[in-house]
């Protein structure tokens, strides 16, 4: 390849600079705002740094005038439980969609890309008169259940088992193995980078999961991080921002450090989505 | 010799293999019914009815709720302000996500952390963010209008202005989407094979606009029509924003498809009357996918 | 070990016949090699005796025990794949475990934790650990039983995949072309050591192949088939020196044989080009000379010909030489002293030593030399 020239790189750079900055200046000023005290964050000049710190004063706001850390509590609890049942529904499914052979394997798969076409919106009105029915609004079964089973998961797996070479499974079978025992002896550690880009989108879609929590949960106690958010932010009224952006710091911040963390993971679930 | 077996041909131990395919897929089989597909098919039962939440009866309406959904003026407002914030917000994501995209994917140094900090907003919780947003859009010490002061044009009360609060949200949109759209871009660019941009080269076009025009964006042509897709689907589900900044106002300029569903379903308590949005919601969906799925084929027919 | 016996076996893909009524029989401590192109069935013969694939028709057995409808973990044969199929995830250790854990560990008893704290599973683990130990030990596989898959050399790989099949002493062995993926040096290196492996378990050992060379360096038998059938099977020797038709005598051999449209003439006298030679055959119609590339004589009378080309090979010299009245090419197999003062364009005569007659169904036909001291035939 020819050498670069210099100019074309250096407007390539500013723009991404520039576009970046764009970006990240929502982060930044929620930091900034969580450290300031209310006098400086109505400051006609916007400044990075405050002034006079107060950034102890304003998380400890958050964390007791909502409880903060159920929050989060709620929320790890509810991404796990959901992933857990969506992991043990979704690898057998997808190990006898892409690898066995048996009568209605075809109508399964086609039920599965029927349902990949339903937004998750759709079945609120049914669930919720369901849930209502069972006694079971307003708790973490509430919030869990509609999510335990992710047809996007299934047809990812499915789309990754379908890579496993066929050997290994005749192998597994001549040495014994029941068809139970490959799915999760065989095909689950093989599965493993898979599994963890759907955990990692499981996890994003599930901690920042607003509507269905806002149209389930009442009680604060219960709350996920987002609707947590929004409960205080309707309790503050838009006038204390010290703490509130406290709060969205807190509640943000294991998204973003578990994506600095295993950005690759992350990405290359996004990217399995059925690029091809 | 033996008289030749008559056999079906299926492996020993097919039979056991069908049992075992069966009772995996099970669980997840009646979870996708009663979760998903079973829920999906109440709704639109529902909507044919005119039951309220609660009610011990459920009495057939017929179209009743379709044909009064034609007449609900909120209803056209709010199917209205869903498609200009699809129309505005798509186009402006897969403009930029596409231009980020190119412009990483060049990027020698540093790709890794630009990919990372467009990422960041599609991996942050939509909902706290949008309080950040709400403060930057402050009418009096928002970052926005110091930056638009400064400028030098007038400060506005984005939230709060009838004809900006759409606009103001649809950006908050493009933020969180943006990152999105260009992570799928750079793997359609990754899959665009090095050699033919040196064929370029070698037939005498090295220029980036003719890299563009003659390679990168005949090529990308999929991977286009899929990102538009999965942006518009996105795009129309767009509730967040709007039930935590504007509630829908001011004047109902914010009023979208999913707030009013919510509204009616569960606020007002008219179920079926939810269901029939719902269902609305549904048909633009699938219509979105029908037509990507078209815009694909008929690719395929003249690639 | 067992002796393996098919019959009849019929196997059809929808509508597409991919074996038609083969009849097989492997001896007790027997190398058979399945040989033919690629397509021709012998992996699909290799998975239905394994039972990994049924059959539309026929009986598999072992022992003389009717195996066809067992599953393929009830059969108790062990495979090795041309991919080796080793679990990635899991050591070399635990590769060669995993046979024996399967079969003398009951499920629950598997798992590390309640599995360790039980005297008796505690026993069959240390029992599986000295044979593991054992065989990687036959295998010079000790210094890499902590390994993963990934973390060996293509050879190893291959050894990993043959101690996992013989670890649990199975009663034969499908291997399904184990050596494809090796480079040659180290392919040749392999079959020594899987022969020797065979002869010292006196195994029964079924081996599928492409590759002609290896199929006759390894096997006591070579089974030919082609197109879903066997075309016959013998010992390498005589599979090569008594090819019982004409695919055969064209599959094995390299180069191949010299096939010649011939006709017999008067008293049986075989003629090619109208050139008369010494031997006599049968009257039979469409009749075909094959002659071995080695089988060539140079001399002052035979068919005549002209050089086209000669490739020195260092230990031989294959010549290209266009019969004078066809244009047909032949190779001729000389030694290099023979070929020495050869260039193209020169003109030649060959006699065949040895030949082959085909009939029109390609059917091997005798044939008898004229001469005394051409006595050597085919």
């Amino acid at each position: 390849m020819a050498r670069r020239a210099l100019l074309p790189e250096i407007i390539r750079h500013a723009v991404l600079i520039m576009g970046a900055a764009a970006m990240v200046s929502p982060f930044v000023v929620m930091v900034a705002i969580s450290l300031k005290p209310p006098g400086e964050i109505f400051a006609p000049q916007f400044s990075l740094l405050p002034q006079q710190w107060h950034a102890f004063e304003n998380y400890r706001d958050a964390f007791t005038r909502v409880p903060l850390a159920r929050f989060l509590l709620n929320g790890f609890l509810v991404t796990f439980c959901i992933f857990a049942a969506q992991a043990a529904t979704a690898l057998p499914m997808a190990y006898a969609l892409a690898k066995l052979r048996w009568a209605g394997r075809g109508a399964a798969f086609a039920l599965v890309l029927l349902a990949l076409l339903v937004p998750p919106q759709v079945p609120a009105i049914p669930l919720y008169i369901a849930l209502w029915q069972l006694d079971l609004l307003d708790s973490y079964a509430a919030i869990i259940l509609p999510s335990t089973i992710s047809v996007f998961g299934i047809f990812l797996m499915r789309q990754f088992f379908r890579t496993v070479p066929d050997d290994l499974i005749a192998a597994a079978r001549m040495d014994g193995m029941s068809e139970f025992a490959i799915t999760w002896r065989i095909m689950l550690p093989t599965a493993y980078p898979a599994l963890a880009a759907f955990a990692c989108l499981s996890f994003i879609w599930n901690w920042n999961e607003f509507f269905w929590p806002y149209i389930a949960i009442q009680s604060e106690h219960l709350a996920t991080p987002p609707l947590g958010i929004a409960f205080f932010s309707n309790v503050e009224a838009g006038t204390n921002w010290g703490p509130l952006m406290a709060a969205a710091t807190v509640v943000t911040a294991p998204l973003a450090l578990a994506f600095l963390l295993a950005q690759r993971a992350f990405v290359r679930g996004v990217t399995m989505t059925g690029l091809k | 010799m033996a008289e030749p077996l008559r056999r079906s041909g299926a492996r020993p131990g097919a039979r056991a293999e069908q049992w075992a395919a069966w009772l995996l897929g099970l669980p997840a089989f009646l979870l996708m019914w009663a979760m998903l597909l079973g829920p999906a098919l109440a709704v639109i039962l529902l909507s044919f009815t005119d039951w309220s939440f609660g009610e011990a009866e459920l009495r057939w309406h017929g179209l009743g709720n379709y044909l009064e959904l034609w007449g609900d003026r909120v209803f056209w407002v709010s199917l209205r302000n869903t498609l200009i914030y699809v129309g505005v917000s798509v186009p402006a994501t897969v403009a930029l996500g596409l231009l980020a995209a190119i412009l990483i994917e060049g990027a020698g140094r540093g790709r890794g952390l630009y990919r990372a900090l467009y990422f960041l907003p599609v991996a942050s919780t939509l909902l706290g963010m949008a309080l950040v947003w709400e403060f930057m859009l402050h009418p009096r010490v928002g970052f926005v209008n110091q930056v638009v002061a400064a400028l030098g044009f007038a400060r506005r009360d984005w939230l709060n202005d009838p004809d900006l609060a759409l606009l103001a949200l649809a950006a908050i949109g493009v933020w969180q989407n943006l990152g999105l759209a260009m992570v799928l871009f750079m793997a359609g660019l990754q899959a665009i094979p090095a050699d033919l941009y040196e064929a370029l080269a070698l037939d005498g076009a090295d220029g980036a606009w003719e890299r563009f025009r003659r390679i990168t964006w005949p090529l990308l042509g999929p991977a286009l029509v899929f990102v538009m897709a999965i942006m518009a689907i996105r795009s129309f589900q767009v509730f967040d924003t709007v039930a935590v900044l504007t509630e829908g106002g001011p004047q109902k300029s914010t009023e979208v498809l999913l707030y009013t569903m919510v509204q009616n379903g569960f606020t007002f308590l008219r179920s079926a009357y939810g269901a029939a949005i719902t269902a609305v919601f549904l048909a633009f969906t699938l219509a979105l996918t029908l037509a990507q799925t078209w815009l694909l084929e008929r690719r395929a027919h003249y690639g | 070990m067992a002796s393996v016996s098919l019959e009849g076996i019929g196997k059809r893909f929808g509508a597409t016949p991919v074996l038609q009524g083969v009849s097989l029989d492997v001896a007790d401590g027997e190398f058979l090699a399945l040989l033919g192109p690629s397509g021709c069935g012998k992996s699909t013969l290799l998975r239905i005796i394994a039972g990994l694939e049924g059959c539309n028709a026929g009986t598999v057995r072992l022992d003389g025990q009717d195996v066809t409808e067992l599953p393929a973990k009830a059969r108790n044969l062990a495979m090795v794949f041309q991919s080796y199929a080793l679990y990635p995830h899991m050591t070399v250790r635990r590769n060669i475990a995993a046979p024996l854990e399967l079969r003398r560990l009951s499920a629950w008893r598997r798992p590390p934790l309640p599995g360790a704290l039980l005297p008796s599973a505690r026993a069959i683990r240390a029992g599986i650990a000295a044979e593991v130990a054992q065989v990687a030990e036959s295998l010079g596989l000790s210094a890499l039983l902590d390994r993963r898959p990934a973390q060996l050399s293509g050879g190893q790989r291959q050894r990993v995949a043959l101690a996992r099949a013989m670890v649990r002493r199975p009663a034969a062995f499908l291997m399904d072309e184990p050596l494809s993926n090796l480079d040659a040096r180290l392919r040749g290196e392999a079959r020594e050591e899987i022969v020797a492996l065979q002869r010292r378990l006196g195994a029964t050992v079924i081996y599928v192949t492409h590759d002609q060379a290896e199929a006759m360096a390894m096997a006591d038998r070579v089974a030919v088939m082609q197109a879903g059938r066997l075309l016959q099977v013998a010992p390498p020797q005589a599979l090569y020196d008594a090819p019982a038709s004409l695919e055969v005598a064209r599959f094995v051999g390299s180069p191949p044989m010299n096939i010649l449209p011939a006709r017999i003439g008067l008293g049986g006298r075989v003629e090619v080009e109208g050139v008369a030679l010494p031997f006599h055959g049968p009257a039979c119609p469409g009749p075909r000379l094959g002659v071995r590339p080695e089988a060539w004589a140079l001399g002052a009378e035979g068919l005549p010909a002209r050089l086209s080309r000669i490739e020195r090979l260092g230990a031989e010299a294959i010549l290209h030489a266009a019969l004078a009245g066809s244009g047909t090419v032949v190779t001729v197999r000389l030694a290099p002293e023979q070929a020495a003062g050869l260039s193209p364009g020169q003109a030649l005569h060959l006699t065949p030593r040895a030949a082959h007659l085909f009939d029109e169904e390609g059917l091997r036909r005798p044939l008898h030399a004229t001469l005394p001291q051409h006595a050597d035939h085919g």
